[in-house]
């Protein structure tokens, strides 16, 4: 497993730059991640977004889909397209220091 | 006597149906089927129709042949389950009372969910295979096609049968050929997974047969909305892609009376054991086939090993000993990719669809994730032994779990 320091601290991912253990995030981390997926600022929008997907990741075990978080946030789809450019369920929980959203096959 | 109800006669309750009256004493339990169709559709066969490989015929059966002896089939819809009180009410005013309940809605389309999908252009230049009628409307259309731009979109995952939407473009590869219009005809895929499938080798491998066969993907596309007059679908990050005939894939969501009746999901999935399918949340219910959450393959392969595994649980169950972890996401799917070729893949939980040979290792007959015609005979022969033998609850000669063996790490 490779780590990397984010915001100072060392910090466990995979291959594709997830974190692997959600209890290592924090929000400098966060604001970091958030830079790095083009995100210049993390707005109150923004948070409300990620703090569902931590809360959720929490009792399911991984990161939701994009429509349980439009159903669970109470966000539109379009809304979060705009905060999240590009893939915002996979966005949200890289930011959100959660694995990838897993895809059913 | 022990009352057990069936919700669904479709692919997974018409088995599981039929193999708990082989395993049941059925002097002691009642078993009762409720559909709202009398009508049983193999749905893998819409695939084949707007190809003129198959019709309506080869497709319907009447749902009365496959009820097993000593079972009731009542046909009406069903009207809410009330959970709590071990009870189902059905529209034809029937009340039933359960001691155990089977869930099996299975799971439909939706494509009012998506704007300007199913308005004044659905059935003129937008349609679906996802349904019968869809089906044999797309057809119609295909046989007289003159070319143009052929986008297949799907809506949202999870999809029944996620390989059918690369099927019917490698199929629309071989058909426009053989109608000697391929070079007028462009094929776009626009999907919302990062690539042609979901997991990474058969993605690449897939990935790569879709190129050679001049099919297009655009990934991760969420569609928005469609403008039928402009004839062109946007994705929520504003990508425009112009058509002349789209086929949809429109999102799928298990039974409305799943939502009704508050057992449901955010898409009405039925939340239950991965391992076990019994419900998370009553402990009498059970889910089988796509009606529930489990994240495996909704297909009807993975149907008959469910199956397979939860009648030998539910013997156990009945008899007061704990469920077993059994059931471990086995899928097996062919696919079809034109020319009188096919691909097969085999794969569960934890692990992807690898290649290889399947079931007997180095020998096959069919080979995993690799063309071969034998894998085409496969998909046909797989009508018969629906009707034939799964259906009527038959084991098969295949092990119900995934195997390692005949697979090449990749
Ligand atoms: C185009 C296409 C291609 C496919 N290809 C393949 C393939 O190649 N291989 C494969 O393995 N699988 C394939 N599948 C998937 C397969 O058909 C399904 O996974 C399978 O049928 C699921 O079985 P089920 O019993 O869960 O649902 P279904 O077979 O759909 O049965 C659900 C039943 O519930 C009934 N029902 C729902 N709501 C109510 C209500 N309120 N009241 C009364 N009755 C109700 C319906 O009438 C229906 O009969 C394909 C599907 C499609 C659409």
């Amino acid at each position: 497993m490779a780590t990397r320091v984010i915001a100072g601290k060392t910090v466990q991912v995979n291959e594709e730059g997830f974190m692997t253990n959600p209890a290592e995030w924090d929000k400098e981390i966060a604001v970091e991640l958030a830079k790095e997926e083009g995100i210049s600022e993390l707005t109150e929008a923004h948070w409300k977004v990620i703090e569902f997907c931590r809360e959720s990741a929490k009792t399911s075990g991984k990161a939701p889909t994009l429509r349980q978080i439009t159903t669970g946030a109470g966000v539109s789809t379009k809304e979060l397209f705009a905060l999240f450019p590009k893939g915002p369920a996979k966005k949200v929980a890289r930011i959100a220091g959660l694995g990838k959203p897993e895809g059913c096959v | 006597m022990k009352k057990l109800v069936v919700l669904g006669a479709g692919t997974a309750g018409t088995m599981v149906a039929n193999r708990l009256s082989k395993l049941l004493d059925m002097d002691e339990w009642q078993i009762t089927m409720v559909d709202q169709d009398p009508v049983h559709y193999y749905q893998p066969g819409y695939l084949l129709i707007p190809f003129g490989m198959y019709s309506r015929k080869d497709v319907v059966k009447p749902k009365h042949y496959f009820v097993p002896r000593g079972a009731k089939l009542i046909v009406s819809p069903i009207e809410r389950i009330e959970p709590d009180h071990n009870r189902v009410f059905l529209a034809n005013g029937t009340t039933l009372d359960y001691d155990f309940l089977i869930i099996a809605t299975g799971a439909d389309i939706h494509p009012e969910e998506t704007p300007g999908l199913a308005e004044e252009e659905w059935g003129k230049s937008i349609h679906t295979f996802y349904s019968l009628e869809g089906a044999l409307t797309l057809a119609e259309k295909l046989s007289t096609w003159e070319g143009g731009r052929l986008v297949v979109n799907v809506v949202e995952n999870p999809i029944k049968c996620p390989v059918a939407p690369l099927e019917f473009l490698m199929l629309a590869d071989w058909y426009f050929h053989e109608r000697g219009i391929r070079d007028r005809v462009e094929l776009i895929y626009a999907t919302p997974l990062p690539g042609a499938f979901t997991k990474p080798v058969s993605s690449k491998m897939l990935g790569e047969l879709l190129v050679q066969k001049g099919i297009k993907v655009e990934p991760e596309y969420m569609i928005e909305r469609v403008e039928p007059d402009a004839k062109k679908i946007i994705s929520y990050d504003e990508r425009e892609i112009e058509f002349d005939l789209l086929v949809s894939v429109p999102l799928n969501m298990g039974a409305p009376v799943i939502g009704k009746s508050g057992l449901g999901d955010e898409l009405n999935y039925v939340p239950v054991n991965k391992y076990t399918f019994l419900s998370d949340a009553f402990a009498n219910i059970f889910v089988l086939g796509d009606a529930s959450n489990a994240p495996a393959s909704k297909a009807g392969s993975v149907a008959h090993f469910a199956v397979d595994t939860f009648g030998e649980n539910f013997v156990r169950y009945i008899r007061g000993q704990e469920l077993l972890p059994l059931f471990d996401g086995h899928a097996n799917c062919f696919l079809e990719s034109g020319f009188g070729k096919g691909l097969l893949i085999d794969f569960n939980y934890e692990t992807e669809p690898l290649p290889g040979r399947y079931p007997l290792p180095g020998i096959g007959p069919f080979t995993l994730l690799e063309e071969s015609e034998v894998n085409h005979w496969g998909k046909l022969m797989f009508r018969w032994m629906y009707w034939n033998l799964l259906l009527k609850g038959q084991e098969l000669p295949l092990s119900a779990t995934m195997s390692m063996a005949g697979k090449w790490k990749a």
